[in-house]
């Protein structure tokens, strides 16, 4: 507790001390690669290296996201994006489904765009454009 | 005694001009994109920074923020601050610098 943060403090560690409030906190880090990451800080040092506890990789799909379960994860720090602290009060109408409804989701997503907006029209329904004035 | 190496003070101008930013408003654009609007609550040395009450500029395009009030962002990944013009001294600025520059020559 109390030597750690003097520890912190030491200019030789700096950085640490801008997460080391967020230490047992629910955090989401994101990562380079696009992944996010949720869970518990348990661990933190001057590179952004991170232990996490209870970790889910969420996939989000517009309003819709799908959850794995890693348990725990040290994170290299050079990955970090941003670790973000998890408000759970607020209403996001966000809806999590499982990882095989979230696959149909992101399929039927793909699909109709494939086909484009225009694909459900037929030439009559197309007016020409001189009638227009 | 030499709390930080000749290399770390040279790294210092902008660390100290952050510092003067703390408590103001900023948009953080970061390499992947995301823009982040938020009150800068605390900067450090390789400029990692932490901001408060953040709102992000596409939140259809990065779902995942909704839930997050602060967060921490590492220097690394930033491309961009965008800062209000009122709250930065353009010719202090020039003037730290020159300074900065003259002493580093020593």
């Amino acid at each position: 507790g109390v030597a750690m943060a003097s520890a912190l403090a030491d200019p030789y560690l700096p950085g640490a001390i801008s997460l080391f409030e967020q230490l047992d906190k629910h955090l989401i880090v994101v990562l380079r690669d696009g992944r996010k990451l949720i869970g518990y800080l348990r661990s933190i040092d001057q590179f952004a290296n991170l232990v996490l506890d209870e970790v889910v990789e969420r996939t989000y799909i517009q309003k819709y996201y799908s959850e794995i379960s890693h348990g725990i994860l040290l994170i290299r720090g050079e990955n970090v994006v941003l670790a973000g602290e998890l408000d759970d009060t607020i209403e996001t109408g966000q809806i999590k489904v499982s990882i095989d409804e979230l696959h149909k989701i992101e399929q039927s997503l793909e699909q109709s765009s494939s086909e484009g907006p225009m694909s459900s029209l037929t030439k009559d329904d197309l007016q020409p454009m001189d009638e227009a004035y | 005694t030499e709390l930080f190496s000749v290399r770390q003070i040279r790294k210092m101008l902008f660390f100290s001009f952050f510092k003067t930013l703390v408590g103001k408003e900023v948009v953080v654009e970061l390499k992947n994109d995301l823009s982040i609007c938020g009150t800068l609550h605390s900067v450090d040395q390789y400029l990692n920074m932490k901001l408060l009450d953040i709102s992000v500029t596409d939140p259809d395009r990065f779902p995942h923020m909704l839930s997050v009030k602060n967060c921490f962002i590492r220097g690394s990944v930033v491309r961009y601050v965008h800062l209000p013009s009122e709250h930065v001294d353009t010719q202090l600025l020039q003037d730290a610098t020159r300074k900065e520059i003259a002493a580093n020559k020593k």
